[in-house]
C-alpha cells in the first residue's frame, strides 16, 4: 500500500508528524505531506501544470520553511533602483538581466522546474539555471515585472533565490575548468589515436616491420603527442617550474621531469631510428593526471560556488532625513507621546514622525552611510553600525557579538553595536561608527593576529615529492652509470625506461582522488569544505570545542514550557497557545514569532482539514517592554509580563501557579530564570497561566556529542553567554568542561593553550565573537546560519546545521586517510616491483604503458571506495 | 600499404575537426553545466493527460511561450563570448 509506506512527505521526504494533515491531490493520488509550507509549494507547482515534475525527479526536494505563510512578498527591498543597480545589467530593449544564486537545487529536475515555472511568468524573456553553478540568469522587461515578483515565484515552488554579483570569481571559475577541460579533451583524443597507432607499432615489434613504415607511424604519432605535451601539460611545467624557483619541491616536479624525458628521447629515436618511443605513456599519463586535476577542480569549485551565496535580503536600511524642526519636536514630545508611538511602532508599520515632520524617510544601501546620519531599524534587522539609540524602546540580541543568548533591553541613549540584531520595537538611532571604527573590526583585527599562528599543515604529497624525487635521480643515475660501463649502446634507453616506468602517476593520483571523493560526499551531507588542510588534519583531532549559543543550541527563542494555574487546570495547551498567538497576531517581537513556530509544530489554529482559522482580536494594543492587551470573543486577555499583568488586572494574591513545575515562580520574581523568559496570561483580570520562553538545545547536539565521546575526543564549551540560564541548557550533554562569559580574547586565548600541550582542536562556532578562535583553530567548523564573517574565516561550513555530521566527518576523514595510505603503498609498490626490472632492461614500452594505466586505474578505484553514498 | 600515406592524413583532418568541434563546444558553453543537461531531454514538455486542468487555450499559449523563451535561449548562449 503507497498509503503505509508514504508516511513522509511526498515533497520533502521527512517523516509525516502525527496528526498533521497536509494531503495533497497529485496526478490521481492522494499524497502526504509534512507541513502546510511543503503543501503551499507543492500546490503551486500541480497548479501551475508543473506536476510532472515530481516524476522526474531523482531526489527529494529540500524542507520549505514552515509555516510561512505570509501573503506579503519579502522581496520588496529589492526593486529599489539603487538597490538593484549593483547587479543587474541592462540590456539594449529595455530589458534587464540578474544572475540569482539558487538554493536547495537537488536533482537536474530542479533546474527543468523553476526553467518552466519563470517562463510563465509575464515579462520574464529568459531564463538559463546552471545545475552545477546553482546560478540562474534571468532576463526580463522591467516595464511588465518587478524583479521582487521574480524572486517570489521562485520562493513559491520552494527554491530560495538571492541575487548575486560574482563578477570577480565566476569568470575565473568558468575560465579555468573550460581550459582543464580543453586540455583534457586534446589529451584523450591524442591518448586513442596515439594509442591505436601504438598498437600497430607493438604488432610489429612482436612480428617485425619495415624500418619505412615504423618510421611513419612514429611521425604520425609525434603529430598527435606534440600538442599534447605543449597544450594539455603545460599546467604541470608551469607549477614545476613555479616549484624550483621557490625551492619547494612538489608532484608536479617529477611528473614534468618524466613528461619531458620521454618526450625528448622518443623525439630523438624517430629521428635517429632505432631505440624506443613512449609516446603513448606520455599521452596516457597526462590523460590520466588532467583527469585527476578536473575531478580535484570541479569539487573545489562547486564548494566555491556554494560559499558564495549572494544576498537572499537587500543591504539596505531606512535612513531619515530629520530637519531641525524634528530633532526639537522629538525632544519634547517624547515623553508626552510615548505611548502613541509605541502603538503605531509596534506593528513595526510607520513611524509617526515620518507623518507629522518635515523630514522624509528613504531606504538606502548600507555603504553610503555616514557618521551622524539617523536610520530606522526594523525589528528583525541587523543593525548596520554602532550607534545611539535616539528614540524607541526596544530588546536586542546581542548573541552574534557576544554570545549572550537572552535579548538586551534598551531604551533612548543606549549605545548598540554593528552586527546586532533587533528583537522588538524599531529604533531610531544615530550613527556613531561604520566600517573600521566599530566594535566589530576590534575584533576582526584579533583574528587576523590569531591566523598568523594558526598551524600550518603541508600537503602529505608534497611531503612526499622531495624525497620521491631525490631517490628516483640517485637511482636513475646510478643505472645509468652502471649500464654505460656494460653496454653503452643500451644505457640511453634502460634509464629513460626507469623514467617512465616510475612515473609518479599513481602516486600523485593517490592523495587527490581521495580527498576529492571524500570532499564530494561530505558537500552532500551539508559538510562544505573550505580548506585544503581539513581532512588530512581531522583524523589527528584530540578536543572538540562548541560554541553555545547558534551552535549547540539554536539561538532563538522556543516555548520550553507552559505551567497552568491550578484553578486552570481544565484549560488544553491548545487553547492557551491559541490566545496568545491571537493577541500577538501582528507583532515582530521574538516571544510572537516563538509562538507562532509553537502553533505550528502542534497544529494550533488549524481545523481538522488542516485550514488555518480566521484569529480575531479587537481593541489590540501593545504596550511597550510590557506586553499586550486585547479583547478575544468577549473576554479580555493580557500577555506579557508578570509583573505588569499582575499590576495592570490589579489582581494580587488569588493566583496561585501549578508548582508541578520544578520551582515555584513568584509574581514578583526576577522575569529571567532558569528556565528562561516568563510570560504570564491573564483572562478578565485573573492569571491563568505562564509560559516559559527560551534558547533549546538542538536536537542534533546529544547525539552528536555522544558519538564524538565514542571517538575518544574531549569536547568543551566556550561561551561568551554571562547568563545562569547558559549552564542550564548544556548540562544535559555532560561536557567534559564549559566555560561562560568569555571574551572573544579569553576564548583565543584557552584555545591556543590546548594547542600548544599539542592537542590539535576543532572549533565548532556561529557568531562574530568567534572569528577569532575560528581562524586559531586547526579545524574550524561555522554553522549553515552563522554571520557571514564567521564563515568566511572557518575552515569548513557545516551547511545542513545537523552537528551530527561532526563526527560522520571524522569518520569519512579517518577513511580518507587510510585508502590515501593504501594507495600510496599501492604507488610504490608497484615502482619497486617495476624499477628492478626496468634497471635490467626487461620492460618494454608495451609493458610500460600497461603498467603505468593499470596502477593509475587501482588507485581511482580506491579512491571511489570512500563514497557508498551517493554525491551529488 | 601504400595506402597508409592517404589513409594516414585523411584521419588527420578528421581528428583536426574533431577537435575544433570540441573546441567550439566547451567555449560556447555548452559544458558548463554538467549536472542537469544530460537529463533535460527526458522531461517531457507536454504534461500528461490527466494533469491538464486548464483550457485548451490557455495551454497552447503556454507552449508557444516556452518556446520562444526556448529560442531566446539559444540566442543568448551564442551572444555570450
Amino acid at each position: 500500500m503507497i498509503e503505509a509506506v508514504a508516511e513522509r512527505c511526498y515533497h520533502c521526504g521527512l517523516g509525516v508528524p502525527s496528526g498533521a494533515n497536509y494531503s495533497l491531490m497529485i496526478g490521481d493520488q492522494l499524497r502526504p505531506m509534512c507541513c502546510p509550507g511543503c503543501a503551499a509549494v507543492a500546490a503551486t507547482i500541480v497548479g501551475s501544470g508543473l506536476g510532472s515534475f515530481y516524476k522526474f525527479r531523482s531526489a527529494p526536494n529540500v524542507l520549505v520553511n514552515q509555516g510561512e505563510n505570509s501573503t506579503k512578498n519579502p522581496y520588496l527591498d529589492w526593486d529599489i533602483p539603487e538597490i538593484q543597480n549593483e547587479f543587474i545589467t541592462r540590456q539594449d530593449q529595455g530589458q534587464q538581466s540578474i544572475r540569482l544564486f539558487i538554493d536547495n537545487i537537488t536533482c537536474a529536475a530542479c533546474t527543468w522546474l523553476i526553467e518552466k515555472h519563470l517562463a510563465k511568468l509575464n515579462g520574464v524573456e529568459e531564463i538559463n539555471v546552471n545545475g552545477t553553478t546553482l546560478r540562474a540568469e534571468v532576463v526580463w522587461d522591467p516595464q511588465r515585472l518587478n524583479l521582487s515578483e521574480i524572486l517570489n515565484a521562485i520562493s513559491q515552488i520552494g527554491y530560495t533565490a538571492s541575487p548575486i554579483n560574482d563578477s570577480s570569481d565566476i569568470p575565473d571559475i568558468k575560465d579555468q575548468s573550460r581550459k582543464l577541460l580543453l586540455r583534457l579533451g586534446v589529451a584523450g583524443l591524442a591518448m586513442m589515436q596515439t594509442g591505436m597507432v601504438s598498437i600497430a607499432l607493438y604488432a610489429g615489434s612482436f612480428q617485425g616491420m619495415e624500418q619505412e613504415w615504423q618510421t611513419l607511424l612514429r611521425l604520425v604519432t609525434v603529430l598527435f603527442v606534440t600538442p599534447v605535451v605543449f597544450y594539455s601539460a603545460q599546467p604541470f611545467f608551469s607549477n614545476a617550474w613555479r616549484s624550483l624557483k621557490m625551492l619547494h619541491l612538489v608532484m608536479d616536479v617529477p611528473v614534468a621531469l618524466a613528461i619531458a624525458l620521454a618526450y625528448i628521447a622518443s623525439l630523438y629515436a624517430t629521428f635517429q631510428g632505432g631505440g624506443e618511443v613512449y609516446f603513448d605513456s606520455i599521452t596516457m599519463f597526462t590523460f590520466f593526471l588532467l583527469l585527476g586535476c578536473f575531478a580535484e577542480q570541479r569539487i573545489r569549485h562547486k564548494n566555491l560556488l556554494l560559499l558564495n551565496r549572494g544576498h537572499l535580503l537587500p543591504p539596505v536600511i531606512t535612513q531619515i532625513f530629520p530637519s531641525q524642526l524634528y530633532l526639537s519636536q522629538r525632544a519634547k514630545s517624547a515623553r508626552s507621546e510615548n505611548n502613541a508611538w509605541d502603538e503605531n511602532s509596534a506593528r513595526g508599520e510607520k513611524s509617526v514622525w515620518g507623518e507629522k515632520s518635515a523630514c522624509g524617510e528613504k531606504t538606502v544601501p548600507i555603504k553610503t552611510l555616514k557618521i551622524g546620519d539617523f536610520i530606522r531599524v526594523n525589528a528583525g534587522q541587523t543593525i548596520p553600525c554602532d550607534g545611539l539609540i535616539v528614540s524607541g524602546d526596544s530588546q536586542v540580541s546581542e548573541a552574534l557579538l557576544t554570545g549572550e543568548s537572552r535579548p538586551l533591553p534598551k531604551q533612548a541613549g543606549a549605545t548598540v553595536y554593528a552586527g546586532t540584531i533587533n528583537g522588538a520595537n524599531p529604533l531610531e538611532v544615530e550613527v556613531a561608527a561604520i566600517g573600521e571604527g566599530t566594535k566589530l573590526s576590534t575584533i576582526l583585527k584579533l583574528a587576523e593576529r590569531a591566523a598568523m599562528h594558526k598551524p600550518r599543515w603541508a600537503g602529505l604529497a608534497d611531503r612526499m615529492a622531495g624525497w620521491f624525487i631525490g631517490a628516483l635521480l640517485i637511482i636513475a643515475a646510478a643505472v645509468a652509470w652502471y649500464w654505460s660501463q656494460q653496454d653503452p649502446d643500451r644505457a640511453l634507453w634502460i634509464t629513460l625506461s626507469i623514467l617512465v616506468v616510475t612515473c609518479p602517476c599513481a602516486l600523485s593520483l593517490a592523495t587527490p582522488t581521495a580527498l576529492s571523493v571524500a570532499s564530494g560526499r561530505l558537500r552532500a551531507q551539508g559538510f562544505l569544505i573550505n580548506r585544503a588542510h581539513v581532512l588530512e588534519v581531522l583524523p589527528t583531532i584530540g578536543r572538540v570545542i562548541f560554541d553555545k549559543t547558534g551552535t549547540l543550541t539554536e539561538g532563538n527563542l522556543n516555548l520550553l514550557h507552559i505551567a497552568l494555574a491550578r484553578s486552570q487546570s481544565s484549560i488544553s495547551e491548545r487553547q492557551i497557545l491559541d490566545w496568545a498567538a491571537t493577541l500577538e497576531q501582528g507583532s515582530e517581537h521574538p516571544i510572537a514569532r516563538a509562538l507562532l513556530q509553537a502553533d505550528v509544530e502542534k497544529g494550533v489554529g488549524k481545523d481538522i482539514a488542516g485550514q488555518t482559522v480566521a484569529r480575531k482580536v479587537e481593541q489590540q494594543q501593545f504596550v511597550t517592554g510590557c506586553g499586550v492587551t486585547g479583547r478575544i470573543n468577549d473576554d479580555r486577555f493580557a500577555f506579557g509580563n508578570p509583573q505588569w499583568i499582575t499590576a495592570a488586572s490589579r489582581v494580587l494574591g488569588d493566583v496561585e501557579i501549578d508548582v508541578s513545575a520544578q520551582e515555584k515562580s513568584t509574581v514578583d520574581a526576577d522575569p529571567v530564570d532558569n528556565r528562561g523568559i516568563e510570560v504570564g496570561l491573564a483572562r478578565n483580570g485573573e492569571l491563568i497561566t505562564k509560559l516559559y520562553f527560551g534558547d533549546q538545545l538542538r536536537d542534533s547536539a546529544s547525539l552528536a556529542v555522544n558519538h564524538l565521546r565514542d571517538r575518544g575526543l574531549n569536547v568543551s564549551l566556550l561561551s561568551g553567554d554571562p547568563s545562569p540560564a547558559a549552564a542550564e541548557i548544556v548540562r544535559p550533554l555532560a561536557l567534559n568542561d564549559c566555560h561562560f562569559s568569555l571574551q572573544p580574547e579569553q576564548k583565543l586565548n584557552r584555545v591556543q593553550q590546548l594547542q600548544q600541550q599539542g592537542q590539535p582542536v576543532l572549533m565548532v562556532g556561529d557568531g562574530i565573537n568567534d572569528v577569532p578562535v575560528l581562524q586559531a583553530a586547526d579545524v574550524s567548523v561555522a554553522m549553515g546560519q552563522a554571520s557571514e564573517l564567521s564563515q568566511i574565516n572557518a575552515d569548513v561550513i557545516l551547511l545542513s546545521n545537523d552537528l551530527t555530521v561532526l563526527p560522520d566527518a571524522i569518520a569519512v576523514a579517518a577513511k580518507t586517510r587510510r585508502i590515501i595510505k593504501q594507495n600510496i603503498c599501492w604507488a610504490i609498490g608497484y615502482n619497486l616491483i617495476a624499477l628492478p626490472l626496468a634497471a635490467m632492461g626487461y620492460v618494454p614500452p608495451w609493458a610500460a604503458a600497461i603498467g603505468m594505466s593499470a596502477s593509475s586505474l587501482i588507485v581511482l578505484l580506491n579512491a571511489l571506495r570512500i563514497s557508498p553514498r551517493e554525491s551529488r | 600499404m601504400e595506402s597508409l600515406y592517404l589513409l594516414i592524413p585523411i584521419s588527420l583532418v578528421f581528428i583536426v575537426f574533431a577537435v575544433r568541434i570540441f573546441f567550439w563546444a566547451v567555449n560556447s558553453g555548452q559544458y558548463d553545466d554538467l549536472d542537469s543537461e544530460g537529463e533535460r531531454i527526458l522531461f517531457d514538455d507536454d504534461p500528461p493527460e490527466n494533469q491538464i486542468k486548464n483550457t485548451d487555450e490557455h495551454i497552447t499559449k503556454r507552449k508557444t511561450k516556452s518556446k520562444t523563451v526556448s529560442k531566446n535561449k539559444s540566442e543568448g548562449k551564442k551572444e555570450q563570448p
